[in-house]
């Protein structure tokens, strides 16, 4: 039977499709983001970001041939070892590495090849989860497997925030998306967008001034509704004190916790008008780039923002400012809706899994791409704090590509072979 | 395990909403705010105004009076000039390394990434120096730039001086078109002929990237105009003589002016105290200018066109020139030197005639000279007499471009002052004032305010006998060019030319017999004709005063020289005025007598010399 199975009929083109798209795009607007009109080099010199990434395209498909030509039950079985093998690997660097702008997260294989280990720990972290996901059941509120699970799921991002990589640690966060599908209460993706809603309102409004709204409202519920509401009176007296708790800690924990920089990129999505020279220029300068592009943009090649060095990171994290200045708003649309039809197409196909490791693999897949995808536009505009993270398949750089071809490619892998699982 | 399948859907509908959110923001800033299209062309694309070369200046005979001279300043951007090897680059501009970590200071106080001055106005020697050692220090370059040079220090207040232009008139529509940091005429010609020395400016649209180095013309160069330089001004003066009459101006304060009577070019424009030009130029402007402006002898002060002072006795021609066109005395008239009327200035024989007059400065004849002229008894009130009198004597001494403006080509002339009926109307009351109140106009004292260049363009009259062009000092906007048209009109005044003779006799006795025997010309065959004036004055000694033309015949040359507190107009202005007119016509001092008295004139002997 295994011999007479087509793999081809059963890939997902329209997946590579995309995929295949959004590379070829970024790597033009890679091309014009380092553009120099005074000294025009081609795309293909391999002495600028463009010319790389070419090269790093061109293994990406190697990667994905060997991915296609590896024996797919390996990613099942294997999981949980390529887990600990790059857990193994964070550690090293973490130790080993010699910091590269503040950073202890860059293996130095050559002089311009460097390979970034927290980018792999995605899929890895991917991997794990889902097998993991296989063997128990969320729903059963087994304090011990949901405890083990987080384990899985927090153990590489702790490591990288050691490894100063904060932005990559975030990342990590995305995995509740998919814990959500196979059964995660609810309630803590709720508990996190409050947290996250009251996060931001204590920046905007004087830390007093929201514990009062906060007892008024909450006071003035309980007096309207008492009769029918005081049952659960120990529950909303808890509320209010975690509400309290965190208003009243916020402060602290920007003052004392975070480190200046970021302290300064959380002001500056607040009030991007503080220091525009300092603090301020990468949000300032992007949206400026993305603004100047108008409905239509400026032509290939014919962005001054980003040629000319305005905008900061332009070919890797900045990538989309040249979307937005040389393309318009149309450039951005298409940008935007080619990230919504990857996602949703690989719903689809992680819907279409028979078993709960292939289903719940794409879901991490899919909120993986979506966390990128949700921080990097967001920064560029404004909506998001600055963190540096790549917008998948679009952005410069090697480790990147690499590992979001593999964290894709492995769930086309696991796809093609869909019909040989007898699912559960 | 159904009921989770509906999950994927609210998963789904979180994508799509970000997705939604972030198109809608994308297309507020990209399409409906437009302020990021303003913000994006003020950070790429730099708007260089090319200037132009401003005209040059030169004398009547092509020397040059104004240039613009190239300075080189060294420039330093402090983001980019951190890796230097700062000893050999202090070696390299001679300075200390206190010195230069202060300048550093300073251009990071001013902008990390922006370029500032580090050094300024290097000299050429300097410039070549550091020119090619530069390539070792990234963030330091040459900018070079020109300012207004002065070959020669003559003619400051003609000239004028540029400044940066001034937050009022940069809110001034008149200014249109100019930018901060802009420089432009602001005294002398530079400001009245800006229009023609400014040129044309042009503009160059280039972009550069965040630290502000060019990358190449926008569009390549489809909105760049180019600079078109300024016109030439070939002025009027006389460099050689200028020079000279500012030799003989020295230490003292007064003015000197020198007309070409057949033309009203001025030949030579002194206002003394003077300064040097080249202190009002380049960075040190600000501080020389507030020394100047705060120098107790004022000579920022343009006295030939803003002083006015009574005329003193030269005016008497002028009385004597109405009295002849009224038909009020004939040149044959005498009257009493009556000591009674009006003191006379020393005893001499009976005026039988206007000459005689004129040779001796009568002051009785010539008080009654003036009361013929405003007595005439058309009236049978004195009062009302008296006003027909003197108004229409003020007609007449107008046309004369006394207590009017004449129009030369410079910034800030002053009128003067003649009166007439109101202007004492409103001192004394209508009934408050007859002759004997106004007296002392008719020897050119009292109620009266001339400016030195007033004096010399009437020379410039009596030489022509009966008409002037309005002074001038451009001969020619651009190399061929003419003068503005309105200084080739004839402006003839309200007396008749055949009046004048007699008056012109008078003067040549001045200067043969008179008043003014210094002054005279004999030696070199040319006859002067002049009028000494000694103008009383409450604070001090008297003003000196001179005017005269020559030759007689064919005057080449009118002049005016007022010599504050120097004396009678005999021991200075007449001696000093002569002298201008002898380098002028023969271009150098001949007797031993004379370069005498070009010493003591120079050195200002006669301030030792008593009333």
């Amino acid at each position: 039977m295994r011999t007479s199975y087509n793999i081809s009929q059963n890939i997902d083109w329209v997946t590579i499709g995309l995929y295949a798209l959004m590379v070829i795009l970024g790597w033009m607007n890679i091309y014009a983001a380092v553009y120099n009109p005074e000294n025009v080099t081609s795309i293909f010199d391999f002495s600028l970001n463009s010319g790389k990434q070419l090269a790093w395209i061109g293994t990406s498909g190697v990667i994905i041939i060997m991915l296609f030509a590896i024996d797919y039950k390996a990613y099942d079985s294997l999981a949980y070892g390529i887990y600990w093998f790059v857990i193994l690997v964070l550690l090293g660097t973490l130790v080993l590495a010699s910091p590269i702008k503040g950073s202890r997260s860059w293996l130095v294989i050559t002089e311009s090849v460097r390979l970034q280990p927290a980018e792999f720990a995605k899929f890895a972290t991917a991997l794990a989860v889902s097998k993991f996901m296989s063997s128990i059941n969320l729903r059963q509120q087994n304090w011990k497997d949901q405890a083990k699970l987080a384990g899985l799921a927090l153990l590489p991002p702790s490591i990288i925030i050691l490894q100063n990589e904060t932005g990559s640690a975030l990342v990590f966060a995305a995995f509740t998306l998919a814990f959500f599908r196979e059964g995660m209460s609810p309630l803590i993706l709720i508990i996190g967008a409050v947290a996250v809603f009251v996060f931001v309102l204590t920046l905007l409004i004087p830390q007093w001034y929201l514990a009062g709204i906060v007892t008024l409202l909450m006071g003035g519920y309980l007096w309207m509704n008492f009769h029918r509401v005081k049952r659960y009176l120990p529950t909303f007296v808890g509320i209010w004190v975690a509400v309290l708790a965190m208003v009243f800690s916020v402060t602290y924990f920007i003052d004392n916790v975070l480190q200046e920089h970021q302290q300064n990129r959380i002001k500056v999505l607040v009030d991007p008008e503080i220091d525009p020279l300092g603090v301020g220029w990468n949000v300032t300068q992007s949206k400026i780039a993305i603004g100047s592009g108008g409905f239509f943009g400026k032509g290939f090649l014919e962005g001054t923002q980003t040629k000319f060095d305005f905008v900061p990171e332009q070919s890797t994290d900045f990538i989309f400012c040249t979307v937005g200045e040389e393309h318009g708003w149309i450039g951005s649309l298409i940008i935007i809706a080619l990230f919504m039809a990857l996602l949703t197409r690989i719903i689809f196909v992680a819907e279409r899994q028979r078993s709960v490791f292939g289903r719940t693999y794409g879901y991490c897949v899919a909120s993986i791409i979506f966390f990128h995808f949700l921080v990097n536009v967001g920064m560029t505009i404004g909506l998001a704090p600055v963190v540096g993270i790549p917008l998948p398949f679009f952005s410069y750089g090697g480790s990147s590509l690499w590992s979001f071809t593999i964290l894709l490619f492995i769930l086309l892998a696991i796809d093609a072979h869909r019909k040989l699982d007898l699912g559960r | 395990m159904k009921y989770l399948e509906g999950r994927k859907y609210v998963i789904q509908a979180i994508f799509l909403a970000i997705g939604a959110v972030y198109l809608i923001k994308l297309f507020y800033i990209q399409v409906l705010d437009d302020s990021y299209k303003t913000a994006a062309e003020s950070n790429a694309l730099r708007r260089v105004v090319q200037y132009p070369f401003r005209g040059l200046i030169y004398d009547r005979h092509g020397k040059l009076l104004v240039e613009n001279t190239p300075v080189y300043d060294l420039m330093v951007v402090p983001k980019e000039a951190k890796a230097i090897d700062t000893l050999k680059f202090c070696q390299l501009v001679g300075i200390t390394l206190p010195e230069y970590r202060e300048k550093i200071t300073t251009a990071k106080q001013y902008s990390y990434v922006r370029p500032s001055p580090f050094l300024q106005r290097l000299t050429n020697v300097e410039f070549a120096a550091i020119q090619d050692n530069l390539v070792d220090f990234p963030g330091f370059y040459i900018n070079a730039r020109t300012v207004r040079g002065y070959p020669h220090k003559s003619l400051a207040h003609g000239l004028g001086y540029i400044g940066e232009i001034s937050p009022r008139q940069l809110e001034d529509t008149a200014y249109h078109g100019y930018r901060q940091g802009d420089y432009l005429g602001i005294s002398g010609l530079e400001r009245e002929y800006e229009q023609y020395l400014m040129g044309k400016r042009g503009v160059k649209y280039t972009m550069v990237n965040v630290r502000g180095i060019e990358k190449g013309s926008f569009k390549n160069g489809a909105y760049d105009t180019l600079s078109e330089a300024g016109q030439n001004l070939i002025t009027t003066i006389d460099l050689k003589l200028q020079e000279y009459a500012e030799k003989l101006m020295e230490g003292k304060t007064g003015s000197i002016v020198a007309i070409e009577p057949k033309t009203g070019e001025i030949l030579s424009l002194v206002s003394a105290p003077y300064y040097d030009p080249s202190l009002l130029t380049g960075k040190e402007l600000g501080n020389n200018y507030m020394q100047l402006l705060r120098d107790p002898v004022k000579p920022l002060f343009n006295r030939p066109l803003m002083a006015t002072y009574p005329p003193g006795s030269i005016f008497k021609l002028a009385q004597a020139l109405i009295a002849l066109q009224e038909g009020t005395i004939s040149a044959d008239t005498g009257f009493p030197c009556n000591w009674s009327l009006v003191k006379c200035s020393h005893r001499h024989p009976y005026p039988a005639n206007l000459g005689i007059a004129i040779e001796q400065s009568c002051n009785p004849y010539f008080y009654q000279v003036f009361r013929s002229v405003v007595n005439r008894g058309r009236s049978s009130n004195v009062y009302k007499d008296v006003k027909l009198g003197l108004d229409d004597w003020n007609q007449h001494i107008k046309t004369f471009g006394f207590a009017t403006k004449l129009g030369i080509d410079l910034p800030n002339e002053k009128r003067g002052l003649m009166p007439n009926s109101q202007f004492y109307d409103k001192i004394y009351g209508s009934k408050g004032w007859k002759f004997p109140t106004i007296y002392s106009v008719s020897i050119g004292q009292g109620e009266t305010g001339v400016t030195p260049l007033q004096m010399a363009n009437f020379a410039a009259i009596l030489a022509n006998r009966g008409y002037y062009y309005t002074p001038h000092i451009v001969r020619s906007v651009g190399e061929n060019g003419k003068p503005l048209p309105e200084y080739s009109v004839k402006r003839y005044t309200s007396v008749d030319p055949r009046h004048f003779p007699p008056v012109v006799e008078g003067m040549q006795r001045v200067v043969e017999s008179g008043t003014a025997r210094y002054a005279s010309l004999n030696h070199i065959g040319v006859v002067i004709c002049g009028k000494t004036g000694t103008v009383q004055n409450p604070h001090g000694k008297d003003h000196s005063v001179f005017i005269a033309f020559a030759p007689k015949d064919d005057p080449k040359i009118a002049i005016a020289v007022y010599v504050e507190n120097a004396g009678s107009g005999a021991i200075a202005a007449a001696p000093m005025a002569s002298l201008v007119v002898e380098k002028y016509l023969t271009d150098t001092i001949k007797t031993a007598s004379r370069k005498r008295w070009e010493h003591d004139m120079m050195t200002g002997s006669f301030y030792k010399w008593g009333d």
